[in-house]
Formats: structure tokens, C-alpha cells, sequence
């Protein structure tokens, strides 16, 4: 072993390093995602699925980001096998998904519920296959990974006051730690860097990211400007105002901690595109946490830690969600759904580095196969961004 | 456990780590500071006062501006502090006044509107 820290995973054909082995069986539009969720309930919880509501009636620019996102999931390093499930008359194109996953060297095999004769066929015939896939990977064993090769999604939801004071700085510090290491780590919520932007556009590496960041910035302040809207409607949200937090700077300012204090920012990158380069990329995501989760994930994150304040159940399909609060009454109350509690940090009994000590072990324990709170309950909650109507 | 934390030498709040009653004098920085009035776990405290309009300093950073005049030792939230970002509703018109609302939530949770600029200061 290493004197690096790293972990154990699966190492893929394509040289990406999974966390996890799942069956991922996607429908390729609403109409088939009933049954991708029978057909992965049948092989839970190494199958899972990503339901979703797109896939049809949808313009343009949002049918490319509903198909590279399903695209990017087939490809994932947490997936070992994928059952595409399709209807037949829809915009996306189940063989292209396949095409990926076998690109990327998965099991993979498409059942379309028109062809196959209806839902009992097409669940009957899917959870055969999703059986087989499972069986196979059954006897995929983890190896040895170095650190480095950790892509970690960096998440705050449900903020309150302690957010900014506890879980966000031992994020931050788990963040730097990761990065020097020659880790990856993603930032996302553009809305939630409103009035942060400064701190972060000093760490990019080239002129060209800063700009980035701020024009993508500047885009989701000049949308609520055309619209009339004022953002105070939803940031901070009502939960956010009631736990103390006044203005979307103030939450911004102390979501970024997350972000770390030193790591460079090296790229902004678009929702669910892929995380190419080493230390910390910001992805333009929305503010709506399962959305914002879904493509960092998509980006290619094997790992998500999520800090919350007032407590917060939500998962993810494919990676582990690992969830830590600085709120001693949530951590009490929503136990069942909290892996780490580093509330003590607020009355000064641990410190911020001790705290990113048991983090940081967490971070690696779980990458190596330990369950998350949100996976051992069952959540596994999928969003594809929409920015148009559907048509 | 400290009462309140100044987490930035820049800032001119703090954050209420208790529950803070009105006449408490509060020892920070050497100085006392005497809390105004009721102000709940997690919430903001004038350090000093800060004058309508003048930037409000948190994390070292503005995180809005003072929509009224604060006194030293003032709860400082949604009444008397207002952000300056994704301010849709002032670019709306070029009077600045606030554009109407979409929709409201109600007293009861509902929604109703379109609601008029007025009806919502009332």
C-alpha cells in the first residue's frame, strides 16, 4: 500500500476509477421510467435507476442537456452495466446511450416497450438482463487508488447560520487538502456564488476562467433582471431567512467556503459536462439541490459531501451522498439521515482541522464502499436541469 | 462558548451564537456592546452603528446594504438589511420602484396575485 492516501475502487477500461458497481438502467423519456424503476428495484441496490420527466417535447438547447446528461451517467465510473429502456417514438436516442456505455467499456443492452410487446414484456425481459449484468459484476473485485483520482462534489443544502460557521470551512479544508493531493473537487450552484465571486475569480489560474465564472454570474443575475424578478424570492430560501441568513451575498459568501481557501480554480465547465482537469472546477448548475447534485455527478463526481444546516434527506442514483451538519439539534433530530455531525466546532469543544481529520477518513471510508445514510435509506433522487418550456 | 462570533476583523456584524435578551452587555474586542434588542441563535448584531445605504461587512465581505439606519447592538436581517444582487424587481422600471409580483405567498400559506406594489409594502 501506498503511503498516499487514496482508496479502494473499481478500475475501469477507460481509466476512470469508480466508487461504486451499479446496474444503471435509464429510460430514455417519461414514458419509460416506470418501468427502468421496476427493472432496477429488481436488482437493488446494486441496480439502480434515473427516472426523469424528459426526454420528449423538449427545444433544442434542453434536449442536448437531457441526452448528454443520460449520456454521462451510461459512461460513469460507478457503473458497471446499463439497461437502456426505451419506448420508441421519443427524441432521445437509446442507442447513442448505448453507444457511450460501451464506449466506455459497460455491459450494456437496450429493451424498448413498443418492440417488446408492453410493460410486463419489457420489465420481464429488463430484469432478466439486469439480473445477468449484476452477476457479473458480482465478481468485479475493488483495488488499491490513489487519491488523485477522486472527483469530489461539494454541496451545501437547507443552509442555516452554522453552514457558513462549521460544515462549510471543514468542507473547505478537506477541499484544499484533496486538491494538493492532486484531487479534483466541483462546485455548483451559480446563484450560491453571487456576491462570492471576487473570492473565487482571485484563485483562477487563467484570466480566462475568472471571466467565465463571472459572465456565467452575470447571466443568472440578467435573467432575473429581464424577467422583472427579484431573486430574494427564492434566495436566500424561507428556510435559509428563518435560520439567519439576510441576503444571497451573506449565503454565498459562506457557501463558498466549501470551495476551500487555497485550491485554484482551474475551469468552469457547463451542467453535467465533463470535469477534465485537476483541482477545483465551478459547474454552472442551478440552485435546486437535486438538479445541481445530478450534474455534478454527471461531470463525472464519484463522491458527493453535502453540508447541511436545517437537515436534508436527498441522494443521488449512482453516487454516494455523504451529509454533514454543524446544527447539533438537526443532528439529534435527522439522525437517520446524517453521516457526520461536526457541530461541536460551533462551541469551540473541536476544532475546524480536527473536524476536516474525520471528514477527510469519511470521505476515503465511503469511497471504498462504506454506505451513506442517503444509500442505506434509499434515496436516490435524479433531476435533469430544464431551462425552456416543453413543447 | 462565546455569545457572539465576529468572524472577520473587517466586519461591522457579528452572529448571535444564543439567544440574546435586550440590556445585555456584551464583552468583544475589548470593548462592551449592548445588545438593543431580542435577537435569536444564528442571527446578525450590529457591532456599530451603520448608516442607511452603507454596506453591511460579514466574512469580510458586503453582504448587502443597510435599507435603514442600524444602531450598535440591532438585530440586523430582512428589515433593515437588503441585498444588492439579482435585483430584478429595481431594473424593472427606471424609477427603481419594485415591479409587481408574479404571485405572493399569503398569510396562509396559499397563493394569491397578481399583488400591486403597494398592497405588498402595506
Amino acid at each position: 500500500m501506498s503511503e498516499r492516501p487514496g482508496f479502494m475502487g473499481y478500475r475501469r477500461p477507460d481509466g476512470r476509477v469508480g466508487t461504486r458497481n451499479h446496474v444503471l438502467v435509464v429510460p430514455t423519456v417519461i414514458c419509460s421510467s416506470l418501468v427502468a424503476e421496476r427493472i432496477a428495484a429488481a436488482a437493488a441496490p446494486v441496480g439502480t435507476a434515473v427516472p426523469h420527466l424528459a426526454g420528449c417535447g423538449q427545444l433544442g438547447p434542453d434536449m442536448r442537456v437531457t441526452h448528454e446528461t443520460l449520456a454521462a451517467y451510461c459512461a460513469h465510473p460507478n457503473v458497471g452495466a446499463v439497461v437502456v429502456v426505451a419506448l420508441g417514438c421519443e427524441q432521445v436516442i437509446a442507442q447513442h446511450l448505448a453507444d457511450t456505455a460501451r464506449r466506455h467499456g459497460k455491459l450494456v443492452e437496450i429493451v424498448a416497450i413498443q418492440a417488446e410487446g408492453g410493460t410486463v414484456r419489457t420489465t420481464e425481459k429488463g430484469t432478466r438482463i439486469a439480473q445477468g449484468f449484476a452477476g457479473a459484476l458480482a465478481t468485479e473485485e475493488r483495488e488499491w487508488c490513489d487519491i488523485s483520482e477522486l472527483v469530489l462534489s461539494l454541496k451545501c443544502g437547507g443552509s442555516d447560520y452554522t453552514s457558513g460557521l462549521a460544515s462549510n470551512p471543514t468542507l473547505g479544508r478537506v477541499t484544499d487538502r484533496l486538491v494538493e493531493l492532486g484531487g479534483s473537487a466541483v462546485l455548483g450552484e451559480i446563484a450560491e456564488i453571487m456576491g462570492a465571486e471576487h473570492v473565487l475569480a482571485a484563485r483562477a489560474t487563467r484570466p480566462a476562467t475568472a471571466t467565465k465564472l463571472i459572465r456565467i454570474i452575470t447571466r443568472v443575475e440578467t435573467e432575473a433582471r429581464s424577467l422583472g424578478l427579484d431573486i430574494r424570492g427564492t434566495q436566500p430560501s424561507p428556510g435559509n431567512i428563518r435560520g439567519g441568513l439576510t441576503t444571497i451575498e451573506e449565503k454565498s459568501l459562506g457557501a463558498t467556503h466549501k470551495g476551500g481557501e487555497r485550491a485554484p480554480l482551474e475551469d468552469v465547465v457547463a451542467y453535467a459536462a465533463p470535469i477534465a482537469r485537476k483541482g477545483l472546477t465551478v459547474m454552472d448548475t442551478p440552485g435546486l439541490d437535486v438538479e445541481s447534485v445530478t450534474g455534478m455527478v454527471g461531470g463525472g463526481a464519484q463522491v458527493v459531501v453535502f453540508t447541511t444546516g436545517l437537515g436534508t434527506p436527498t441522494g443521488n442514483p449512482i453516487a454516494p451522498v455523504l451529509k454533514v451538519t454543524g446544527n447539533a439539534r438537526t443532528a439529534r433530530q435527522m439522525a437517520d439521515n446524517i453521516d457526520l455531525d461536526v457541530s461541536a466546532i460551533m462551541d469551540d469543544s473541536e476544532t475546524l482541522d480536527a473536524a476536516a481529520d474525520r471528514l477527510f477518513a469519511d470521505v476515503l471510508t465511503v469511497a471504498s464502499g462504506r454506505r451513506t445514510a442517503a444509500e442505506r435509506l434509499g434515496h436516490r433522487e435524479f433531476a435533469i436541469h430544464r431551462r425552456n418550456p416543453t413543447i | 462558548m462565546k455569545a457572539v462570533l465576529v468572524i472577520s476583523s473587517r466586519d461591522n456584524v457579528a452572529t448571535a451564537l444564543e439567544q440574546l435578551e435586550p440590556e445585555r452587555r456584551l464583552q468583544i474586542d475589548g470593548g462592551t456592546l449592548v445588545v438593543r434588542e431580542a435577537i435569536p441563535p444564528g442571527h446578525k448584531i450590529a457591532l456599530q452603528a451603520i448608516a442607511a445605504g452603507a454596506p453591511v461587512v460579514k466574512y469580510g465581505s458586503p453582504i448587502g446594504l443597510a435599507s435603514a439606519a442600524i444602531a450598535a447592538g440591532a438585530h440586523v436581517h430582512t428589515h433593515n438589511l437588503s441585498s444588492s444582487r439579482g435585483r430584478g424587481d429595481l431594473a424593472h422600471s427606471a424609477t427603481g420602484e419594485p415591479a409587481p409580483r408574479l404571485a405572493e405567498p399569503d398569510d396562509r400559506g396559499g397563493l394569491v396575485g397578481p399583488v400591486t406594489p403597494s398592497k405588498e409594502r402595506a
